[in-house]
């Protein structure tokens, strides 16, 4: 078994026009930088993004985005990028979106074999518009569909060779269930470490659910609301 | 006198109890994490994965793997723990949240609340209001009782997009205590000074006014 690539250009190899890809993090908390700056570079372009938020103007997603390099955003918030802003009034990006609690869960079920699920979130909303509604223990639900991706791009704290993955506090988020929801997931992680070093019961994603690890480097975790007291 | 942002933060933290799990969105309804009562403990619950959220960092500590929903920089108490978004909301939408407390552009008679998108202004998303307001056992929304122009915000049915129906339960504004029942709204107290007569002036939804209605205690 060999998981381990190189670095995160040798990781996103095979990522080509027009995919969709799944995308860690929650604001700038958790996002794979490694990879992010790969897309960049590679010029791959039409993308369509699964993320819960889109970066700013110039960190995160939001560096995809002005390259022009994204077509579509599913997300649940993406208020904080003037850029993102711009292309969507001038028509350039199509954006979709979707609850939070719905979005997570969309792509935990794609990961877990459960091709859609009911929810109360957005019945009675815009969001409800087209789908299907049933009522369960007396409460309106609205029909959503699992969500995959042809990559998946988590980051993680540690790693190890077999790629089983530890994340650390609140940049979990939505790493977790996007890992399992790739037709193939990327890695990239703080610390890369021999399998068996790694202590089995701290485990948050098996290995079984990634295909390529790789150690990051040089990584900013910029943080977006610094706030003291 | 109408109430402060403070005021009102600090009225609503009066309906927190021993043991609660609590959910406060961004705005006034985090504030109210200044005011929990002495001898009573509440945890704070952060839909980006985080039980028992303390406060900011000290100076110079802060943490950028760790972030409330609001995308602040926090810190973590003892006892706290960290979880996924799918498990988050998990907690969110199974019931297990006490008491969620977030703001509103519009709420209804009906419970109905508009709160995340003016048509015309630049669309940001809903984030995690929706699962939140369809999902949980008891909403209090804390608001201006009017806008910024007099029109009221309690309104017959709302104006804006909606974010959910018939999911308010209560409602703390800078002028009143409002339940929000089948008939209506039910006016539970009124801000210190401020009369039954000018807050039926600025409701327009239906206002229910039963006996003498006593002045909040803050």
């Amino acid at each position: 078994m060999n998981k381990v690539v190189k670095n995160a250009k040798e990781a996103i190899q095979g990522i080509t026009d027009g995919m969709t890809l799944m995308v860690g993090g929650f604001g700038l908390s958790g996002i794979p930088e490694n990879c992010i700056t790969a897309l960049v570079e590679s010029g791959v372009k039409g993308l369509t993004c699964i993320s819960n938020n889109a970066g700013v103007d110039d960190f995160g997603l939001g560096l995809l985005l002005q390259k022009r390099q994204i077509k579509k955003m599913i997300s649940s918030y993406v208020g904080e990028n003037a850029e993102f802003e711009r292309q969507l009034l001038n028509g350039e990006l199509e954006v979709d979106l979707i609850p939070q609690g719905t979005l997570a869960e969309r792509c935990r079920a794609g990961g877990a074999g459960i091709p859609a699920f009911f929810v109360p979130a957005g019945y009675g909303t815009e969001v409800a518009e087209g789908k299907e509604v049933r009522v369960f223990n007396g409460k309106p639900h609205l029909l959503e569909h699992a969500l995959t991706a042809d990559f998946a791009i988590v980051k993680a704290w540690k790693g190890d060779t077999h790629g089983n993955l530890i994340y650390r506090n609140t940049a979990n988020n939505f790493n977790q269930p996007m890992a399992t929801a790739g037709k193939i997931t990327i890695a990239e992680v703080e610390e890369l470490v021999p399998f068996g070093e790694l202590d089995p019961n701290q485990i948050h994603t098996p290995g079984i659910f990634v295909n390529r690890i790789f150690q990051g480097t040089d990584y900013e975790k910029r943080i977006e609301r610094l706030t003291e007291r | 006198m109408a109430l402060t942002k403070e005021q009102i933060a600090q009225r609503i933290a009066q309906e927190l109890k021993d043991g609660y799990y609590v959910n406060l969105g961004i705005g006034i309804p985090t504030l109210v994490a200044n005011y929990v009562p002495e001898g009573i403990e509440v945890i704070l619950q952060s839909e980006n994965g985080m039980l028992g959220i303390g406060p900011f960092p000290e100076k110079g500590t802060a943490d950028p793997d760790l972030i409330n929903a609001g995308k602040q920089t926090v810190t973590v108490l003892p006892g706290g723990s960290f979880f996924d978004s799918s498990a988050s909301f998990g907690m969110i939408r199974g019931g297990h949240v006490d008491l969620t407390v977030l703001g509103a552009f519009e709420v209804s008679e009906k419970g109905d609340i508009a709160s995340w998108k003016i048509p015309g202004k630049m669309v940001k998303g809903m984030g995690g209001a929706m699962d939140l307001v369809a999902a949980a056992k008891n909403i209090v929304v804390a608001m201006q009782h009017c806008s910024k122009d007099g029109q009221s915000k309690l309104l017959k049915a709302c104006t804006l997009p909606l974010t959910g129906v018939n999911c308010v339960k209560k409602i703390v504004s800078d002028l009143a205590v409002i339940e929000v029942t089948d008939e209506g709204f039910k006016l539970l107290e009124r801000a210190p000074g401020v009369s039954v007569e000018e807050i039926k002036a600025a409701t327009e939804g239906k206002l229910i006014v039963e006996g003498e209605i006593p002045e909040m205690k803050l």
